[in-house]
């Protein structure tokens, strides 16, 4: 397989390190510039996973911590598509996801918040895109969860993604939040985001035609991952 | 004017500090649901090449260490190959290339079983001096952090990387140290006189 240079990273589009307004990134972000690296081997593989390394009821967190019963909750579908910056579908790559319960509590000992626990819910999932890049989990949907930032932060309902593609320079990690949720605006790890385009890339829609009547509702949620260059004039022995 | 068709890449945000429940569950107490955390283990009995331990700590602007870190590496097999997809050949069976540690929640340091890389070639034909690759994630960091840690022991001289550096007194920040026979250190500092070389690749 040919491994073509990456498209660059916008990085007037992705938040920058620094955004003071969100506190902790203050004493976390880099004061130097980063250094620009041509793409090689290093960056252009990446790890790839199999059907092996995820069981089948690893996408489904209304199943995969199920003690007792069903946890509590709104139920959802999150599906959607895993697609490069030249929309095509990215097949076979490892997704995975993390959320707080209905509440907004996280199964995590450093989360003293007092909504409680929900015993019948971890909070994790995974899967692989198929051939077309599509995904699906079912879950419940996640409360708003209050954090120390300034006195009365509160974080919108959101779940954390974790997405690979097959370069190690593809990797990303990002949230998803839900349309219409007021929170959003409010948000300083949001608002981390220049561009409020940026912003509405990772609000899931509403979507009634993916849900099952009676049962659960429903969230599409597309993720986009750098594309491939294809540098016309570029002389490449193994073609563009 | 006609509009560019291409689709932007989904923007960043922070793994945030409960990032150990998608990546490393059992690490976080959540066990029974994934056998044992991806990335775990990198070798195992078969695997090809001088069996390295390579650990660290990362500090933010202030000399705190980050104890809410999430570290993942990708390297090359002992011959320089790398698994899954390397267009150049197919890499040791038994080596999996990719790690991923949580930094202790006591002391924020985090360890990698691994061996020691071959070198890989640049694009222009240069080879690379040995190298890990290394992202780094965290509450408080907005887009994954990369860089890449060298070995104390290897000829840096002609590195592609290196020697492109601008500022050459920041060169060590990427050179790990040899602590024991086998074992390196390579902490990472996030901001501050000791400034890690970050990049964008």
């Amino acid at each position: 397989m040919s491994n073509g240079d990456l498209i660059q990273r916008d990085r007037l589009w992705h938040p920058p390190a620094l955004t003071p307004d969100y506190k902790t990134s203050v004493a976390r972000s880099p004061r130097h510039a980063l250094l620009s690296l041509q793409n090689s081997d290093s960056e252009l593989t990446g790890p790839t996973f199999g059907q092996n390394d995820i069981a089948e009821i690893d996408n489904d967190l209304i199943l995969n911590y199920a003690k007792t019963g069903d946890p509590i909750g709104e139920r959802i579908i999150v599906h959607g598509r895993v697609l490069d910056e030249n929309a095509r579908p990215v097949p076979n790559t490892l997704i995975e996801i993390w959320q707080a319960n209905a509440g907004g509590r996280y199964r995590h000992k450093k989360d003293s918040y007092l909504a409680p626990i929900d015993p019948n819910f971890g909070g994790c999932g995974r899967t692989l895109t198929d051939d077309n890049g599509n995904y699906v989990f079912r879950t419940v949907k996640p409360g708003a969860y209050p954090w120390r930032n300034w006195v009365n932060n509160w974080r919108p309902a959101h779940i954390h993604f974790s997405v690979f593609g097959t370069a190690f320079a593809q990797r990303l990690i990002t949230q998803m939040y839900f349309e219409g949720d007021p929170l959003i605006a409010k948000c300083p790890i949001v608002q981390s985001i220049p561009e409020q385009r940026a912003v509405d890339q990772l609000v899931a829609a509403l979507d009634l035609n993916a849900s099952l009547p009676l049962d659960s509702i429903a969230y599409k949620f597309d993720i986009v991952l750098r594309g491939r260059r294809s540098t016309f004039f570029e002389n490449r022995p193994e073609g563009n | 004017m006609q509009e560019l068709t291409q689709l932007k890449e989904s923007p960043s945000q922070t793994a945030g500090p409960y990032v150990h429940i998608g990546c490393v569950p059992n690490f976080c107490d959540i066990t029974g649901v994934y056998p044992e955390d991806l990335g775990a283990r990198m070798v195992n009995a078969e695997t090809k090449g001088e069996r390295i331990t390579v650990k660290g700590t990362i500090y933010d602007g202030t000399g705190t260490p980050l104890k809410d870190a999430l570290v993942e590496i990708w390297q090359a097999d002992a011959a320089g190959l790398y698994p899954g997809n390397d267009p150049r050949g197919a890499a040791d069976p038994n080596f999996t290339g990719w790690g991923r540690k949580a930094s202790d929640y006591d002391t924020g340091e985090w360890q990698f079983d691994t061996i020691r890389p071959g070198a890989v070639p640049f694009p222009d034909g240069r080879m690379m001096a040995p190298h890990i690759s290394l992202l780094i994630v965290a509450r408080g960091i907005n887009i994954g952090l990369n860089t890449r840690m060298y070995f104390p022991d290897a000829d840096n001289s002609a590195d592609p990387l290196l020697t492109r550096i601008e500022h050459q007194n920041r060169v060590a920040t990427l050179i790990a140290e040899r602590e024991t026979d086998g074992v390196y250190r390579f902490d990472i500092y996030l901001q501050g006189e000791k400034e890690t070389v970050f990049l964008d690749v």
